[in-house]
Protein backbone atom coordinates (compact mmCIF):
# COMPACT_ATOMS: atom_id res chain seq x y z
CA UNK A 1 0.00 0.00 0.00
CA UNK A 2 2.66 2.46 1.05
CA UNK A 3 4.72 1.91 -2.08
CA UNK A 4 1.82 2.73 -4.37
CA UNK A 5 0.92 5.95 -2.54
CA UNK A 6 4.46 7.25 -2.72
CA UNK A 7 4.88 6.15 -6.31
CA UNK A 8 1.87 8.07 -7.60
CA UNK A 9 3.15 11.67 -7.12
CA UNK A 10 6.53 10.64 -8.50
CA UNK A 11 4.94 9.50 -11.74
CA UNK A 12 3.10 12.81 -12.05
CA UNK A 13 6.31 14.75 -11.68
CA UNK A 14 8.17 12.59 -14.17
CA UNK A 15 5.91 12.90 -17.17
CA UNK A 16 4.40 16.30 -16.50
CA UNK A 17 2.72 18.09 -18.13
CA UNK A 18 0.36 15.25 -17.56
CA UNK A 19 -2.43 14.67 -20.03
CA UNK A 20 -5.53 15.60 -18.17
CA UNK A 21 -8.19 12.97 -18.19
CA UNK A 22 -11.59 14.11 -19.34
CA UNK A 23 -14.01 14.72 -16.52
CA UNK A 24 -16.68 12.18 -15.93
CA UNK A 25 -19.90 13.48 -17.53
CA UNK A 26 -22.93 13.93 -15.33
CA UNK A 27 -25.50 13.66 -18.10
CA UNK A 28 -26.89 10.12 -18.39
CA UNK A 29 -25.31 9.77 -21.81
CA UNK A 30 -26.60 8.97 -25.23
CA UNK A 31 -29.99 7.31 -25.44
CA UNK A 32 -30.05 3.65 -26.41
CA UNK A 33 -32.61 2.61 -29.04
CA UNK A 34 -35.91 1.14 -27.74
CA UNK A 35 -34.62 1.23 -24.15
CA UNK A 36 -38.09 1.51 -22.74
CA UNK A 37 -38.91 -2.01 -23.99
CA UNK A 38 -35.94 -3.77 -22.40
CA UNK A 39 -37.42 -3.96 -18.90
CA UNK A 40 -40.83 -5.34 -19.93
CA UNK A 41 -39.20 -7.80 -22.38
CA UNK A 42 -36.97 -9.15 -19.62
CA UNK A 43 -39.97 -9.52 -17.35
CA UNK A 44 -41.93 -11.50 -19.97
CA UNK A 45 -38.88 -13.68 -20.64
CA UNK A 46 -38.57 -14.56 -16.93
CA UNK A 47 -42.27 -15.30 -16.79
CA UNK A 48 -42.03 -17.62 -19.82
CA UNK A 49 -38.99 -19.44 -18.43
CA UNK A 50 -40.64 -19.94 -15.04
CA UNK A 51 -43.83 -21.26 -16.69
CA UNK A 52 -41.92 -23.61 -19.00
CA UNK A 53 -39.96 -24.93 -16.03
CA UNK A 54 -43.24 -25.61 -14.23
CA UNK A 55 -42.39 -23.27 -11.35
CA UNK A 56 -45.70 -21.37 -11.60
CA UNK A 57 -49.17 -22.68 -10.72
CA UNK A 58 -51.02 -22.44 -14.08
CA UNK A 59 -54.28 -21.84 -12.20
CA UNK A 60 -52.91 -18.70 -10.55
CA UNK A 61 -50.43 -17.47 -13.16
CA UNK A 62 -50.98 -19.05 -16.57
CA UNK A 63 -48.11 -19.15 -19.06
CA UNK A 64 -47.70 -16.23 -21.48
CA UNK A 65 -48.70 -18.39 -24.45
CA UNK A 66 -51.90 -19.45 -22.65
CA UNK A 67 -52.76 -15.78 -22.16
CA UNK A 68 -52.11 -15.08 -25.84
CA UNK A 69 -54.19 -18.08 -26.92
CA UNK A 70 -57.08 -16.92 -24.71
CA UNK A 71 -56.75 -13.43 -26.17
CA UNK A 72 -56.99 -14.95 -29.66
CA UNK A 73 -60.11 -16.94 -28.72
CA UNK A 74 -61.78 -13.90 -27.15
CA UNK A 75 -60.89 -11.81 -30.18
CA UNK A 76 -62.31 -14.23 -32.73
CA UNK A 77 -65.40 -14.76 -30.59
CA UNK A 78 -65.99 -11.00 -30.90
CA UNK A 79 -66.31 -10.27 -27.17
CA UNK A 80 -62.84 -8.79 -26.74
CA UNK A 81 -63.15 -6.18 -29.57
CA UNK A 82 -66.52 -5.08 -28.20
CA UNK A 83 -65.17 -4.79 -24.65
CA UNK A 84 -62.10 -2.87 -25.85
CA UNK A 85 -64.21 -0.47 -27.89
CA UNK A 86 -66.55 0.18 -24.97
CA UNK A 87 -63.63 0.87 -22.65
CA UNK A 88 -61.85 3.06 -25.21
CA UNK A 89 -64.99 5.07 -25.76
CA UNK A 90 -65.43 5.72 -22.04
CA UNK A 91 -61.80 6.61 -21.57
CA UNK A 92 -61.74 8.97 -24.57
CA UNK A 93 -64.95 10.80 -23.68
CA UNK A 94 -63.88 11.24 -20.09
CA UNK A 95 -60.39 12.24 -21.12
CA UNK A 96 -61.61 14.76 -23.71
CA UNK A 97 -63.98 16.42 -21.26
CA UNK A 98 -61.35 16.44 -18.50
CA UNK A 99 -58.74 17.89 -20.84
CA UNK A 100 -60.93 20.75 -22.03
CA UNK A 101 -62.18 21.50 -18.51
CA UNK A 102 -58.67 21.39 -17.02
CA UNK A 103 -57.20 23.73 -19.62
CA UNK A 104 -60.10 26.20 -19.57
CA UNK A 105 -60.20 26.37 -15.77
CA UNK A 106 -56.42 26.76 -15.60
CA UNK A 107 -56.52 29.61 -18.12
CA UNK A 108 -59.39 31.33 -16.30
CA UNK A 109 -57.67 30.97 -12.93
CA UNK A 110 -54.21 31.86 -14.25
CA UNK A 111 -55.18 34.93 -16.24
CA UNK A 112 -57.57 36.77 -13.95
CA UNK A 113 -57.61 37.43 -10.23
CA UNK A 114 -61.40 36.94 -10.13
CA UNK A 115 -61.00 33.59 -11.87
CA UNK A 116 -58.31 32.59 -9.42
CA UNK A 117 -60.46 33.52 -6.45
CA UNK A 118 -63.42 31.55 -7.77
CA UNK A 119 -61.68 28.52 -9.25
CA UNK A 120 -58.42 27.72 -7.53
CA UNK A 121 -59.75 27.09 -4.04
CA UNK A 122 -62.65 25.06 -5.41
CA UNK A 123 -60.36 22.80 -7.42
CA UNK A 124 -58.03 22.35 -4.45
CA UNK A 125 -61.05 21.29 -2.41
CA UNK A 126 -62.11 18.89 -5.15
CA UNK A 127 -58.60 17.49 -5.19
CA UNK A 128 -58.76 16.78 -1.47
CA UNK A 129 -61.80 14.53 -1.95
CA UNK A 130 -60.80 11.11 -3.34
CA UNK A 131 -62.53 11.10 -6.71
CA UNK A 132 -63.45 7.43 -6.50
CA UNK A 133 -65.30 8.27 -3.29
CA UNK A 134 -67.71 10.29 -5.43
CA UNK A 135 -68.89 7.17 -7.27
CA UNK A 136 -71.94 6.43 -5.05
CA UNK A 137 -73.11 10.02 -5.27
CA UNK A 138 -72.63 10.16 -9.03
CA UNK A 139 -74.59 6.92 -9.47
CA UNK A 140 -77.46 8.49 -7.55
CA UNK A 141 -77.30 11.62 -9.67
CA UNK A 142 -76.56 10.24 -13.10
CA UNK A 143 -77.79 6.65 -12.91
CA UNK A 144 -75.67 3.58 -13.40
CA UNK A 145 -75.25 4.10 -17.15
CA UNK A 146 -72.37 5.65 -19.10
CA UNK A 147 -72.74 9.22 -17.87
CA UNK A 148 -71.41 8.69 -14.35
CA UNK A 149 -68.39 6.72 -15.61
CA UNK A 150 -67.47 9.43 -18.07
CA UNK A 151 -67.98 12.06 -15.37
CA UNK A 152 -65.69 10.29 -12.89
CA UNK A 153 -62.96 9.82 -15.52
CA UNK A 154 -63.27 13.47 -16.50
CA UNK A 155 -62.71 14.49 -12.86
CA UNK A 156 -59.72 12.17 -12.51
CA UNK A 157 -58.24 13.72 -15.68
CA UNK A 158 -58.97 17.40 -15.17
CA UNK A 159 -57.32 17.71 -11.76
CA UNK A 160 -53.69 16.98 -12.72
CA UNK A 161 -54.09 18.94 -15.97
CA UNK A 162 -55.50 21.92 -14.10
CA UNK A 163 -52.90 21.82 -11.32
CA UNK A 164 -49.86 21.59 -13.58
CA UNK A 165 -51.11 24.03 -16.20
CA UNK A 166 -52.12 26.54 -13.54
CA UNK A 167 -48.77 26.23 -11.78
CA UNK A 168 -46.98 26.79 -15.10
CA UNK A 169 -49.17 29.78 -15.91
CA UNK A 170 -48.56 31.49 -12.58
CA UNK A 171 -44.86 30.65 -12.87
CA UNK A 172 -44.34 32.63 -16.07
CA UNK A 173 -41.36 34.92 -15.65
CA UNK A 174 -42.46 38.46 -14.79
CA UNK A 175 -39.62 39.70 -16.99
CA UNK A 176 -41.51 38.31 -19.97
CA UNK A 177 -44.62 40.17 -18.88
CA UNK A 178 -42.57 43.36 -18.83
CA UNK A 179 -41.19 42.53 -22.27
CA UNK A 180 -44.72 42.07 -23.62
CA UNK A 181 -45.64 45.53 -22.29
CA UNK A 182 -42.57 47.11 -23.87
CA UNK A 183 -43.24 45.43 -27.23
CA UNK A 184 -46.81 46.71 -27.11
CA UNK A 185 -48.49 43.31 -27.21
CA UNK A 186 -52.26 43.21 -26.88
CA UNK A 187 -53.79 41.01 -24.17
CA UNK A 188 -54.66 38.42 -26.81
CA UNK A 189 -51.18 38.44 -28.35
CA UNK A 190 -49.67 38.22 -24.88
CA UNK A 191 -51.70 35.11 -24.09
CA UNK A 192 -51.04 33.46 -27.44
CA UNK A 193 -47.35 34.27 -27.81
CA UNK A 194 -46.08 34.26 -24.23
CA UNK A 195 -48.52 32.73 -21.75
CA UNK A 196 -49.51 29.62 -23.66
CA UNK A 197 -46.07 28.61 -24.99
CA UNK A 198 -44.62 29.34 -21.55
CA UNK A 199 -47.18 27.12 -19.84
CA UNK A 200 -46.88 24.23 -22.31
CA UNK A 201 -44.16 22.31 -20.42
CA UNK A 202 -46.36 22.23 -17.30
CA UNK A 203 -49.40 21.36 -19.36
CA UNK A 204 -47.65 18.30 -20.77
CA UNK A 205 -46.76 17.06 -17.31
CA UNK A 206 -50.44 17.32 -16.43
CA UNK A 207 -51.44 15.68 -19.69
CA UNK A 208 -49.33 12.62 -19.03
CA UNK A 209 -50.69 12.27 -15.51
CA UNK A 210 -54.19 12.74 -16.91
CA UNK A 211 -53.78 10.03 -19.54
CA UNK A 212 -52.60 7.55 -16.93
CA UNK A 213 -55.39 8.70 -14.63
CA UNK A 214 -58.06 8.05 -17.23
CA UNK A 215 -57.01 4.38 -17.48
CA UNK A 216 -56.77 4.04 -13.73
CA UNK A 217 -60.26 5.44 -13.25
CA UNK A 218 -61.55 3.13 -15.94
CA UNK A 219 -60.21 -0.02 -14.28
CA UNK A 220 -61.89 0.82 -11.00
CA UNK A 221 -65.20 1.92 -12.55
CA UNK A 222 -65.51 -1.11 -14.77
CA UNK A 223 -64.80 -3.48 -11.94
CA UNK A 224 -67.34 -1.98 -9.57
CA UNK A 225 -70.33 -0.95 -11.59
CA UNK A 226 -70.24 -2.14 -15.17
CA UNK A 227 -72.15 -4.37 -17.49
CA UNK A 228 -69.61 -4.19 -20.32
CA UNK A 229 -66.00 -3.28 -20.99
CA UNK A 230 -62.62 -4.71 -20.12
CA UNK A 231 -63.09 -4.36 -16.37
CA UNK A 232 -66.42 -6.15 -16.59
CA UNK A 233 -64.75 -8.95 -18.55
CA UNK A 234 -62.13 -9.31 -15.83
CA UNK A 235 -64.72 -9.19 -13.07
CA UNK A 236 -66.67 -12.00 -14.68
CA UNK A 237 -63.47 -14.01 -15.14
CA UNK A 238 -62.77 -13.66 -11.44
CA UNK A 239 -66.16 -15.27 -10.69
CA UNK A 240 -65.31 -18.23 -12.92
CA UNK A 241 -61.68 -18.50 -11.85
CA UNK A 242 -60.31 -17.70 -15.33
CA UNK A 243 -56.98 -16.14 -14.42
CA UNK A 244 -55.91 -16.15 -18.09
CA UNK A 245 -58.82 -13.85 -19.02
CA UNK A 246 -57.90 -11.51 -16.17
CA UNK A 247 -54.37 -11.36 -17.51
CA UNK A 248 -55.68 -10.62 -21.01
CA UNK A 249 -57.56 -7.66 -19.55
CA UNK A 250 -54.49 -6.42 -17.71
CA UNK A 251 -52.41 -6.85 -20.86
CA UNK A 252 -54.82 -4.73 -22.90
CA UNK A 253 -54.90 -2.02 -20.21
CA UNK A 254 -51.11 -2.05 -20.10
CA UNK A 255 -50.73 -1.83 -23.87
CA UNK A 256 -53.19 1.06 -24.11
CA UNK A 257 -51.55 2.84 -21.21
CA UNK A 258 -48.14 2.49 -22.82
CA UNK A 259 -49.37 3.59 -26.26
CA UNK A 260 -51.19 6.66 -24.97
CA UNK A 261 -48.24 7.70 -22.80
CA UNK A 262 -45.83 7.30 -25.71
CA UNK A 263 -48.15 9.31 -27.94
CA UNK A 264 -48.17 12.17 -25.45
CA UNK A 265 -44.37 11.99 -25.11
CA UNK A 266 -43.99 12.11 -28.88
CA UNK A 267 -46.22 15.17 -29.20
CA UNK A 268 -44.43 16.77 -26.26
CA UNK A 269 -41.04 16.28 -27.87
CA UNK A 270 -42.26 17.81 -31.13
CA UNK A 271 -44.00 20.77 -29.56
CA UNK A 272 -41.24 21.53 -27.04
CA UNK A 273 -38.36 21.03 -29.45
CA UNK A 274 -36.83 24.31 -28.21
CA UNK A 275 -36.01 22.68 -24.90
CA UNK A 276 -32.73 20.96 -24.51
CA UNK A 277 -32.87 18.84 -21.39
CA UNK A 278 -31.39 15.63 -20.09
CA UNK A 279 -33.96 13.54 -21.90
CA UNK A 280 -33.18 14.84 -25.38
CA UNK B 1 -22.36 66.98 -32.74
CA UNK B 2 -25.84 65.64 -33.46
CA UNK B 3 -26.49 65.58 -37.20
CA UNK B 4 -30.09 66.81 -37.05
CA UNK B 5 -29.61 70.15 -35.40
CA UNK B 6 -33.12 71.33 -36.24
CA UNK B 7 -34.55 68.42 -34.27
CA UNK B 8 -32.74 69.48 -31.14
CA UNK B 9 -35.24 72.25 -30.58
CA UNK B 10 -37.94 69.66 -29.90
CA UNK B 11 -37.13 67.51 -26.87
CA UNK B 12 -37.93 63.82 -27.23
CA UNK B 13 -38.33 63.38 -23.51
CA UNK B 14 -39.39 66.05 -21.08
CA UNK B 15 -39.58 65.54 -17.33
CA UNK B 16 -40.91 68.16 -14.95
CA UNK B 17 -40.80 67.61 -11.23
CA UNK B 18 -40.79 63.83 -11.61
CA UNK B 19 -41.09 62.13 -8.23
CA UNK B 20 -41.23 58.44 -7.48
CA UNK B 21 -41.16 56.69 -4.14
CA UNK B 22 -41.24 53.13 -2.88
CA UNK B 23 -42.73 52.43 0.53
CA UNK B 24 -42.17 55.95 1.75
CA UNK B 25 -38.59 56.14 0.47
CA UNK B 26 -38.14 58.85 -2.16
CA UNK B 27 -36.18 57.43 -5.09
CA UNK B 28 -36.67 60.24 -7.60
CA UNK B 29 -36.93 63.67 -6.04
CA UNK B 30 -38.44 66.16 -8.48
CA UNK B 31 -36.39 65.61 -11.62
CA UNK B 32 -36.45 68.21 -14.41
CA UNK B 33 -34.85 66.93 -17.57
CA UNK B 34 -35.00 67.44 -21.34
CA UNK B 35 -33.58 64.85 -23.70
CA UNK B 36 -33.30 66.40 -27.18
CA UNK B 37 -34.35 64.23 -30.11
CA UNK B 38 -31.48 62.22 -31.53
CA UNK B 39 -29.15 62.73 -28.57
CA UNK B 40 -27.08 59.93 -27.09
CA UNK B 41 -27.26 60.33 -23.31
CA UNK B 42 -25.84 58.13 -20.60
CA UNK B 43 -27.20 58.02 -17.07
CA UNK B 44 -24.72 57.14 -14.34
CA UNK B 45 -25.34 56.43 -10.70
CA UNK B 46 -24.61 54.09 -7.84
CA UNK B 47 -26.75 51.02 -7.54
CA UNK B 48 -29.88 52.11 -5.77
CA UNK B 49 -29.53 55.70 -6.97
CA UNK B 50 -32.80 55.39 -8.90
CA UNK B 51 -31.45 55.17 -12.43
CA UNK B 52 -33.48 52.10 -13.26
CA UNK B 53 -36.53 53.71 -11.67
CA UNK B 54 -36.07 56.73 -13.93
CA UNK B 55 -35.72 54.53 -17.01
CA UNK B 56 -38.76 52.49 -16.09
CA UNK B 57 -40.78 55.65 -15.50
CA UNK B 58 -39.90 56.92 -18.98
CA UNK B 59 -40.67 53.48 -20.45
CA UNK B 60 -44.06 53.51 -18.71
CA UNK B 61 -43.26 50.32 -16.84
CA UNK B 62 -43.78 51.62 -13.31
CA UNK B 63 -47.33 50.52 -12.56
CA UNK B 64 -48.24 50.73 -8.95
CA UNK B 65 -45.39 53.07 -8.06
CA UNK B 66 -46.46 56.22 -6.27
CA UNK B 67 -45.24 59.43 -7.78
CA UNK B 68 -46.05 62.76 -9.35
CA UNK B 69 -44.74 65.09 -12.01
CA UNK B 70 -45.14 65.51 -15.73
CA UNK B 71 -43.55 63.24 -18.28
CA UNK B 72 -43.69 63.38 -22.06
CA UNK B 73 -42.10 60.67 -24.14
CA UNK B 74 -42.33 59.69 -27.82
CA UNK B 75 -44.82 57.21 -29.24
CA UNK B 76 -42.30 54.61 -30.33
CA UNK B 77 -40.07 53.60 -27.41
CA UNK B 78 -37.89 50.50 -27.35
CA UNK B 79 -36.21 49.04 -24.29
CA UNK B 80 -33.11 46.86 -24.13
CA UNK B 81 -32.68 45.10 -20.81
CA UNK B 82 -29.60 43.76 -19.07
CA UNK B 83 -30.65 40.25 -19.97
CA UNK B 84 -31.51 39.67 -23.63
CA UNK B 85 -34.99 38.54 -22.61
CA UNK B 86 -35.48 36.42 -25.70
CA UNK B 87 -38.41 34.03 -25.50
CA UNK B 88 -36.84 30.56 -25.46
CA UNK B 89 -39.73 29.03 -27.43
CA UNK B 90 -39.41 31.39 -30.41
CA UNK B 91 -36.69 31.28 -33.00
CA UNK B 92 -34.43 34.32 -33.22
CA UNK B 93 -36.29 35.92 -36.13
CA UNK B 94 -39.65 35.44 -34.42
CA UNK B 95 -38.22 36.99 -31.27
CA UNK B 96 -37.10 40.02 -33.23
CA UNK B 97 -40.59 40.35 -34.72
CA UNK B 98 -42.36 40.05 -31.34
CA UNK B 99 -45.28 42.45 -31.38
CA UNK B 100 -44.67 43.62 -34.93
CA UNK B 101 -44.78 42.25 -38.46
CA UNK B 102 -42.65 42.19 -41.58
CA UNK B 103 -40.24 39.33 -42.02
CA UNK B 104 -37.99 41.33 -44.32
CA UNK B 105 -37.57 44.09 -41.76
CA UNK B 106 -36.65 41.48 -39.18
CA UNK B 107 -34.06 39.87 -41.43
CA UNK B 108 -32.59 43.28 -42.23
CA UNK B 109 -32.34 44.14 -38.54
CA UNK B 110 -30.61 40.84 -37.80
CA UNK B 111 -28.17 41.41 -40.64
CA UNK B 112 -27.47 44.87 -39.25
CA UNK B 113 -26.45 43.50 -35.86
CA UNK B 114 -24.32 40.80 -37.50
CA UNK B 115 -26.65 37.86 -36.98
CA UNK B 116 -27.36 37.09 -40.63
CA UNK B 117 -27.89 33.37 -41.02
CA UNK B 118 -28.99 32.84 -37.39
CA UNK B 119 -32.66 33.64 -38.07
CA UNK B 120 -33.77 30.05 -37.45
CA UNK B 121 -31.62 29.48 -34.34
CA UNK B 122 -33.19 28.97 -30.92
CA UNK B 123 -32.20 31.54 -28.29
CA UNK B 124 -30.48 28.93 -26.12
CA UNK B 125 -28.12 28.24 -29.00
CA UNK B 126 -26.79 31.82 -28.94
CA UNK B 127 -23.86 33.12 -26.92
CA UNK B 128 -24.45 35.96 -24.48
CA UNK B 129 -23.20 38.53 -26.97
CA UNK B 130 -25.27 37.12 -29.81
CA UNK B 131 -28.38 37.09 -27.64
CA UNK B 132 -27.84 40.74 -26.77
CA UNK B 133 -27.37 41.53 -30.48
CA UNK B 134 -30.70 39.85 -31.17
CA UNK B 135 -32.25 41.97 -28.41
CA UNK B 136 -30.85 45.09 -30.11
CA UNK B 137 -32.33 43.93 -33.43
CA UNK B 138 -35.68 43.46 -31.69
CA UNK B 139 -35.57 47.01 -30.37
CA UNK B 140 -34.50 48.45 -33.74
CA UNK B 141 -37.06 46.75 -35.92
CA UNK B 142 -39.73 48.99 -34.40
CA UNK B 143 -37.85 52.10 -35.56
CA UNK B 144 -37.91 53.70 -32.12
CA UNK B 145 -37.76 57.44 -31.57
CA UNK B 146 -36.36 56.69 -28.13
CA UNK B 147 -34.15 53.78 -27.20
CA UNK B 148 -33.89 53.04 -23.50
CA UNK B 149 -31.10 50.69 -22.49
CA UNK B 150 -30.85 49.42 -18.92
CA UNK B 151 -27.24 48.28 -18.42
CA UNK B 152 -27.45 46.35 -21.69
CA UNK B 153 -23.84 45.20 -21.59
CA UNK B 154 -23.61 44.54 -17.86
CA UNK B 155 -23.69 40.76 -18.25
CA UNK B 156 -21.20 40.56 -21.13
CA UNK B 157 -17.49 39.86 -20.98
CA UNK B 158 -15.07 42.73 -21.54
CA UNK B 159 -14.14 41.83 -25.12
CA UNK B 160 -17.73 41.36 -26.24
CA UNK B 161 -18.62 44.60 -24.50
CA UNK B 162 -16.12 46.59 -26.59
CA UNK B 163 -17.61 45.17 -29.80
CA UNK B 164 -21.12 45.91 -28.60
CA UNK B 165 -20.16 49.52 -27.81
CA UNK B 166 -19.09 50.03 -31.41
CA UNK B 167 -22.25 48.33 -32.66
CA UNK B 168 -24.56 50.44 -30.52
CA UNK B 169 -22.88 53.63 -31.67
CA UNK B 170 -23.17 52.52 -35.32
CA UNK B 171 -26.82 51.68 -34.95
CA UNK B 172 -27.46 55.02 -33.30
CA UNK B 173 -25.75 56.80 -36.20
CA UNK B 174 -27.78 54.89 -38.78
CA UNK B 175 -31.18 55.28 -37.10
CA UNK B 176 -30.85 58.46 -35.05
CA UNK B 177 -33.09 57.58 -32.10
CA UNK B 178 -32.67 59.44 -28.84
CA UNK B 179 -30.75 57.08 -26.58
CA UNK B 180 -30.81 56.92 -22.82
CA UNK B 181 -28.20 54.42 -21.68
CA UNK B 182 -28.32 53.52 -18.01
CA UNK B 183 -24.99 52.22 -16.78
CA UNK B 184 -22.77 52.08 -13.73
CA UNK B 185 -19.65 51.97 -15.88
CA UNK B 186 -18.08 55.43 -16.12
CA UNK B 187 -15.83 54.44 -19.03
CA UNK B 188 -18.73 53.04 -20.99
CA UNK B 189 -20.63 56.30 -20.52
CA UNK B 190 -17.67 58.45 -21.60
CA UNK B 191 -16.83 56.40 -24.67
CA UNK B 192 -20.39 56.16 -25.94
CA UNK B 193 -22.42 59.18 -24.93
CA UNK B 194 -22.44 62.82 -25.95
CA UNK B 195 -24.00 63.79 -22.65
CA UNK B 196 -23.61 62.12 -19.29
CA UNK B 197 -25.97 62.60 -16.37
CA UNK B 198 -25.14 61.58 -12.84
CA UNK B 199 -28.08 60.65 -10.66
CA UNK B 200 -27.43 61.29 -7.01
CA UNK B 201 -30.00 60.89 -4.24
CA UNK B 202 -32.90 61.16 -6.62
CA UNK B 203 -31.67 64.28 -8.40
CA UNK B 204 -29.49 65.03 -11.40
CA UNK B 205 -26.20 65.76 -9.66
CA UNK B 206 -24.15 66.49 -12.76
CA UNK B 207 -25.04 67.16 -16.39
CA UNK B 208 -21.93 66.90 -18.52
CA UNK B 209 -21.63 67.35 -22.29
CA UNK B 210 -18.78 65.35 -23.74
CA UNK B 211 -17.59 67.16 -26.80
CA UNK B 212 -15.08 64.71 -28.24
CA UNK B 213 -15.10 63.10 -31.70
CA UNK B 214 -16.08 59.46 -32.24
CA UNK B 215 -14.86 56.75 -32.21
CA UNK B 216 -13.33 57.48 -28.86
CA UNK B 217 -10.50 55.65 -27.22
CA UNK B 218 -10.14 54.84 -23.56
CA UNK B 219 -6.60 56.23 -23.86
CA UNK B 220 -7.72 59.71 -24.91
CA UNK B 221 -6.21 61.93 -22.17
CA UNK B 222 -8.95 64.52 -22.51
CA UNK B 223 -11.52 61.89 -21.64
CA UNK B 224 -9.54 61.38 -18.45
CA UNK B 225 -10.63 64.80 -17.27
CA UNK B 226 -14.29 63.97 -17.86
CA UNK B 227 -13.66 60.76 -16.02
CA UNK B 228 -12.28 62.61 -12.99
CA UNK B 229 -15.28 64.92 -12.85
CA UNK B 230 -17.76 62.07 -13.14
CA UNK B 231 -16.02 60.01 -10.48
CA UNK B 232 -15.97 63.02 -8.17
CA UNK B 233 -19.68 63.53 -8.75
CA UNK B 234 -20.18 59.86 -7.90
CA UNK B 235 -18.16 60.35 -4.73
CA UNK B 236 -15.40 57.98 -5.79
CA UNK B 237 -11.70 58.79 -5.58
CA UNK B 238 -9.22 56.80 -7.58
CA UNK B 239 -6.63 57.04 -4.84
CA UNK B 240 -5.98 53.44 -3.98
CA UNK B 241 -3.44 54.27 -1.29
Amino acid sequence: MTTTTTAAPMAVEKDSPRVRRRRRGLSPGRRLPATRLIGPALFVALWAIASAAGQLDPGAIPAPWTVLRTAGHLWTAGTLPTDILTSLERASYGFAIGLVAGVLLALAAGLSRVGEALIDGTVQLNRAIPTLGLIPLFILWLGIGEAFKVAIIAIVVYIPIYLNTHAALSGIDSRFVELAEVQGLSKFQFIRQIVIPGALPGFFVGLRLGVTGSWLGLVVLEQINATSGLGYMMFQAQNYGQSDVILVGLLVYGVFGLISDSAVRLIERRVLSWRRTLSS
Amino acid sequence: MAPHTEQLTRPAVQLRGLTRSFEGRTVLDGIDLDLPAGQFTALLGHSGSGKSTLLRAIAGLDHGVTGSGRLTAPQRVSVVFQDSRLLPWRRVLDNVLLGTEGEEKGRAALAEVGLKGRERAWPNELSGGEAQRAALARSLVREPELLLADEPFGALDALTRIKMHALLRELWKAHQPSVLLVTHDVDEAIVLADRVLVLDQGRIGLDLTIDRPHPRSYRDPLLGEYRERLLTALGVTEDHA
